[in-house]
C-alpha cells in the first residue's frame, strides 16, 4: 500500500465532500504509514531488535466561526472506507453535525497533489539494515570500553522512523511527503565506590539515510568517556543564585523551555503565555534574536511540509529583544489571527496537529565564549544540559548534566546536581551576552500533539542571574 | 472484540507454516473519548479507535525476534510473525527471554466493573459545568488552561504456544482540572486536581473542583523561601512519585544491567527506617488500572519490596527470575528485551512498630516545608546515581499556617531520604498511583528563587 495509489484521491474527496455537506467549515484528513526499527546494544551484545509497522488516520472537523472554530478529532487504525467514514461521522457528531443532512456547503475538490516525497522513494531501502545497525552500535560500545574508565554499563541505541504522510483538506490542500528520522544514542554509567556518574549523548538527523553509516563512533565515545570521568568525582553544587554561561548546542533548551513554548499560538489560545499581547514590545534583552525554522538541511526539526500541508518558513520570533511573531498552525490562525508559519505538527495520526517548534535557536552574537566566562567572578558554566519543562504559569526548569564553577573569570571544578529554575519574563531580559559559536543539537519535545523531533540551539550565552537548585 | 481462541488458532496455523514452534502474542484494542473546554466553550473533542499487536517468535536455538503492528487482521498477523522470524536471527543468545512457566496458572479473578462509554456530549456538558463552577469559586481564578474529561474502553490479550490464553477487559475515566489564578502585580499561580474512576458517571467531579480551587487559592499569597536545609513533609502523591522515579532499586532487570542502586546481594540489606513497609499491589481494589496478568501472561499479585526497612524482594520477569533462580512475579512487559516495572505501590507503617515521631503533625508544624507535588522528574532525577533536584509546589509551614512557596527546588539522595524518614503521619491515603501516608523527611536542601 502507498498513498500514491490513485484511488486515495477519490476516497478522500468523498469523505471531504460528505463532511462539508454536513455543514463542516473545514475537514482535514491526515494519513500515515510508518516503518520503524529500534536496536539496542549493551556491552558486547545486541540485546534488542524491534521492528514496528503501522498505519492510521486522523480526521479533524472545524465548525462555527462565530464560536471560535470548535473542532472534533477522531483517529483510527482502520483505513477501510467503512472505518474512515465511521471516524468522520464520529467527528461530525462531536459538533452536532450529521452526514446526510445537507447544509449546502460545497467542496470544489482537491488541488493537484503536492508530492514532496517523489525524490525520497528509496530512502527506506538506503537506510542501514539490522546487521549494519547492530555492528555500528557494537563499535560504539567497544569504543566506550576503549576510552572509558570505571564503566559499569555501556549502551548504544539506534532508532529509525520512516513515515509516509498524506494530508487532504476541504480547502483543496493535498500533500504527500516521505520522512526519515534517525537517532543514535550512547550512554555510560561509571561507578567507583560511592561515586557514580551517568552520561548520555543523543544524535539525530532527518532525511539522511547514511546518518548511522557516517557516524563518528570514536569521537562520540571519546566525548562521553571524558565527561563521565570528569563527573564521576564531581561535588554537588551549592544552591543559590548565580550568573551562568550556557554552552552552545543543547544549551538552547533554555530558550525552548523558557520562551519558545510561550510563543506557540496553542499557548495564546489557552491564555497561558504572558506574551500574548506583547507583539512589537521588548520582551528580551536587546542582545537576543531568536529564530524558529523548518528548513535547515537534515536538521532533526526540519520538514518539507508540515502536518497540515503548509510549507515551513523561517520565522523570526524575537529580533533584538522585540517580539516579532508567534508560531502558528491552522487552528492558531483561525482562533488567534496569527498567520500560519508551517508549524502544524503532530507525533502521528492519533494526535491533532498543534503549533509546535521545529529548529529553534538564539542567533549568534559578537562575543567569544571566553569573553562570556571571563566576565563572571563567581558563577556556573553549564557545559551539557539535560531535559526540562515549562508549567502553565511560564515557570520553567531544566537540569544541568555537566557543570563547572566559574571563579575569577576562569573555569573551576566540575559540579553536578544543578537545576535551573525561573520564568521567561524574568530571565529573557537577563540574557546579556551572546557568543559567536551558534550550533544546534537534536532533541525531542513532548506537548499537546505528542512527542516530536526538534532541534534546539544557541551560541554560548550569559544569563546575568538565575536560581540554581542544588545542595 | 478480541477473540483469544481465534487469535490462538490463527497464529498456531501461521507458525506451523513458518516452521516456528515457540511463539507468543500480545494484543490490545480500545476506544477513547475525551473533551477539553476553554472559558465556557468546547476546545477540542477527540475520539480514537486503537489496535496494536506484538508477536514474538523463537528460533530452534532459543533466540527471539519481535515485530509490532497496528494491523490485527490475519494478514497483519502473518506479516508480524514473518517480521518476528526475520528479527530472531539477531536475537540475544546469552540472555534470551522465554515463555513464562507461570503463563498457564489460574488467574485471581478481577471483579471490576466495565462501563459503557457515554456520548461525548455528556462528557462535554460535565466538563463545561465543572469549569464554570471552578471559575466561580474565586475571582482570581481566571482560566482553567489545562482540563480534560476522558473515557476509555479497552481490552488486552496474551496467548502463547504453550496454550496460554489471557483476556482482560477494562474501562476507565479521568478528569483533570488545572486552574490559573492571577492578582494585580503578582505572578500567576496554578494548581490542579485529578480524579479517576471506571466510568465518567462514577467520577467525583465535585471533589476534583473543590481540590483544584483550594490548592490554587492556597498558592495566591506566596513568598520566596530562604535557601537552606529544612525538614520536609511529602504528600502521598509526591512521595510515591519520588519512590517511583527510583524504582530501579527493586527492579531485577536494572540490577542485571548494572543500572540499579541495588545489586544481586542487596536482598535483606537495610534500605530504610525500620518502621517503613513498601509493597507493590497490582490487584489492590483502588488500582483502577489493575490487570490479572503481565506482558508475559504471568499472574499479578502483591509483592513485598521493603519489609521493616529491609529490601525483601525484586520485581521479576521470566528472564530475570530464571537468572535469580526464583519465580516470575508478574511485573514484565513484552519485548525482545523484556522490561520490568512496578504497578501500584503501597507505603505503610511496619506492624507493631511506632511509625516514627508520633508528635509530628503538619498542621501544627513550624519551619517545615510541605511538598505537595514534584515536577520534572524526567529531568531532575538521576535514577542510577540516586540523586534528585526537583522543582515542587508546596508551602512553608509557620506556626501551623501554610505560606505558599514562590518557586523552589528540593534536592537530595533517595538512599539518604529513606533512612532519614522521621515519621509516617496518619493513615495511608489512596492516590491514582498508589497508597501512602504523609511522609516526614529530615533536612533536605531547598533552593528558593531570589
Amino acid at each position: 500500500m502507498s498513498f500514491l495509489d490513485s484511488q486515495w484521491q477519490g476516497r478522500l474527496e468523498l469523505l471531504l465532500a460528505a463532511g462539508r455537506a454536513a455543514g463542516a467549515d473545514l475537514v482535514e484528513i491526515f494519513l500515515e504509514r510508518f516503518d520503524r526499527l529500534s536496536v539496542l546494544a549493551e556491552q558486547e551484545r545486541v540485546t534488542s531488535v524491534n521492528p514496528s509497522l503501522g498505519c492510521g488516520a486522523g480526521i479533524r472537523v472545524f465548525h462555527g466561526a462565530a464560536d471560535g472554530y470548535r473542532d472534533g478529532f477522531v483517529s483510527t487504525t482502520n483505513l477501510s472506507d467503512e472505518g474512515l467514514m465511521q471516524a468522520l461521522d464520529q467527528a461530525l457528531g462531536m459538533l452536532n453535525l450529521q452526514r446526510g443532512i445537507s447544509n449546502g456547503h460545497s467542496f470544489a475538490g482537491l488541488n493537484p497533489l503536492s508530492n514532496y516525497g517523489s525524490s525520497k522513494q528509496n530512502w527506506l531501502t538506503q537506510c542501514p539494515g539490522v546487521k549494519t545497525s547492530a555492528d555500528r552500535l557494537l563499535e560504539g560500545t567497544a569504543k566506550l570500553e576503549q576510552h572509558g574508565k570505571h564503566l559499569q554499563a555501556r549502551r548504544g541505541s539506534y532508532s529509525r522512523d520512516w513515515q509516509e504522510m498524506l494530508v487532504a483538506a476541504s480547502d483543496g490542500t493535498f500533500s504527500r511527503d516521505l520522512r526519515l528520522h534517525q537517532t543514535l544514542g550512547l550512554s555510560v554509567l561509571a561507578a567507583d565506590g560511592e561515586h557514580r556518574s551517568s552520561v548520555a549523548r543523543r544524535f539525530g538527523s532527518s532525511d539522511n539515510p547514511r546518518d548511522l553509516i557516517d557516524w563518528d563512533a570514536d569521537a562520540a565515545a571519546r566525548d562521553i568517556s571524558a565527561s563521565s570521568a570528569t563527573m564521576l568525582y564531581a561535588d554537588y553544587i551549592e544552591a543559590g543564585s548565580y550568573p551562568v554561561v550556557l554552552a552552545n548546542r543543547f544549551g538552547g533548551v533554555i530558550f525552548h523551555e523558557a520562551c519558545g513554548h510561550l510563543l506557540e499560538t496553542t499557548q495564546v489560545e489557552r491564555g497561558t503565555t504572558p506574551f500574548a499581547d506583547k507583539m512589537g514590545e521588548l520582551i528580551a534583552h536587546e542582545s537576543v534574536t531568536a529564530i524558529d525554522e523548518g528548513l535547515s538541511p537534515q536538521s532533526f526539526g526540519s520538514l518539507a511540509v508540515d502536518d497540515e500541508g503548509f510549507e515551513p518558513q523561517r520565522t523570526t520570533l524575537i529580533e533584538n529583544g522585540i517580539l516579532k511573531a508567534f508560531l502558528s498552525d491552522r487552528a492558531g490562525e483561525l482562533r488567534t489571527g496569527h498567520a500560519r508559519t508551517g508549524s502544524g505538527r503532530r507525533q502521528g495520526h492519533s494526535y491533532a496537529a498543534a503549533s509546535r517548534m521545529r529548529n529553534t535557536f538564539i542567533a549568534a552574537g559578537p562575543h567569544s565564549p571566553a569573553d562570556l566566562i571571563s566576565s563572571i567572578d563567581r558563577g556556573l558554566y553549564c557545559k551539557v544540559m539535560g531535559g526540562g519543562s515549562v508549567g502553565p504559569t511560564g515557570q520553567f526548569n531544566f537540569s544541568v548534566e555537566e557543570g563547572y564553577l566559574i571563579e575569577n573569570g576562569v573555569l573551576g571544578k566540575p559540579v553536578k546536581g544543578a537545576t535551573l529554575i525561573g520564568d521567561a519574563e524574568t530571565v529573557m531580559p537577563r540574557i546579556s551576552m551572546c557568543g559567536n559559536d551558534l550550533d544546534l543539537a537534536a532533541g525531542f519535545c513532548g506537548s499537546v500533539s505528542g512527542s516530536i523531533y526538534v532541534t534546539v540551539g544557541q551560541p554560548h550565552i550569559k544569563v546575568d542571574s538565575i536560581t540554581v537548585g542544588g545542595r | 472484540m478480541l477473540n483469544p481462541q481465534q487469535l490462538h488458532d490463527q497464529l498456531s496455523t501461521l507458525a506451523k507454516q513458518e516452521g516456528i514452534n515457540q511463539w507468543d502474542l500480545g494484543a490490545a484494542s480500545g476506544t477513547d473519548l475525551s473533551v477539553q473546554v476553554d472559558r465556557g466553550e468546547p476546545k477540542q473533542l477527540k475520539g480514537a479507535q486503537r489496535s496494536a499487536v506484538t508477536v514474538r517468535a523463537w528460533t530452534s536455538d532459543g533466540r527471539v525476534g519481535i515485530t509490532s503492528s497496528t494491523d490485527l487482521s490475519i494478514e497483519g498477523l502473518a506479516q508480524a510473525l514473518k517480521g518476528a522470524k526475520e528479527a530472531s536471527v539477531f536475537g540475544d543468545l546469552e540472555e534470551p527471554p522465554g515463555l513464562s512457566c507461570r503463563s498457564l496458572e489460574p488467574l485471581i479473578p478481577l471483579e471490576r466493573p466495565r462501563l459503557a462509554l457515554k456520548p461525548i456530549q455528556n462528557l462535554l456538558k460535565t466538563l463545561l459545568d465543572a469549569e464554570r463552577q471552578l471559575l466561580d469559586l474565586h475571582p482570581a481564578i481566571n482560566t482553567v488552561p489545562y482540563n480534560g474529561l476522558s473515557e476509555r474502553n479497552g481490552e488486552s490479550v496474551y496467548i502463547n504456544s504453550l496454550g496460554s490464553q489471557r483476556h482482560h477487559l477494562s474501562s476507565s475515566s479521568a478528569c483533570y482540572l488545572y486552574a490559573r489564578a492571577e492578582q494585580d502585580g503578582r505572578k500567576p499561580r496554578s494548581a490542579g486536581a485529578v480524579r479517576l474512576a471506571y466510568g465518567s458517571e462514577q467520577l467525583d467531579v465535585q471533589a476534583c473542583i473543590k481540590e483544584a480551587a483550594e490548592l490554587t487559592i492556597s498558592h495566591l499569597d506566596y513568598s520566596a523561601i530562604d535557601t537552606g536545609y529544612y525538614n520536609c513533609v511529602f504528600s502521598p502523591e509526591a512521595f510515591l512519585d519520588l519512590i517511583g522515579a527510583f524504582s530501579n532499586i527493586f527492579n531485577a532487570r536494572s540490577v542485571l544491567d548494572g543500572l540499579s542502586l541495588s545489586n544481586r546481594d542487596s536482598l535483606g540489606s537495610t534500605l530504610a527506617v525500620p518502621f517503613l513497609n513498601l509493597w507493590d499491589d497490582p490487584l489492590h481494589k483502588s488500582n483502577l488500572g489493575a490487570s490479572a496478568f503481565d506482558g508475559e501472561g504471568t499472574p499479578t499479585a502483591p509483592l513485598t519490596l521493603i519489609e521493616a526497612g529491609n529490601l525483601a524482594h525484586f520485581l521479576h520477569s521470566e528472564g530475570t527470575a530464571r537468572q535469580f533462580g526464583v519465580a516470575p512475579t508478574g511485573h514484565a512487559g513484552m519485548g525482545a528485551k523484556v522490561s520490568v516495572g512496578p504497578d501500584w505501590f503501597v507505603v505503610a507503617p511496619t506492624p507493631g512498630i511506632a511509625a516514627g515521631d508520633a508528635q509530628l503533625n503538619r498542621h501544627k508544624a513550624d519551619g517545615v516545608v510541605w511538598i505537595d507535588s514534584l515536577s520534572a522528574l524526567h529531568a531532575g532525577v538521576k535514577a542510577s546515581q540516586g540523586s534528585f533536584s526537583l522543582p515542587f509546589d508546596g508551602w512553608l509551614i509557620k506556626n501551623g499556617e501554610r505560606i505558599s512557596i514562590e518557586a523552589a527546588t528540593v534536592a537530595g539522595d533517595i538512599r539518604k531520604v529513606l533512612k532519614t524518614i522521621l515519621a509516617l503521619e496518619g493513615e495511608p491515603l489512596v492516590t491514582p498511583g498508589g497508597m501512602c501516608p504523609y511522609v516526614w523527611v529530615e533536612g533536605l536542601s531547598i533552593t528558593g528563587e531570589t
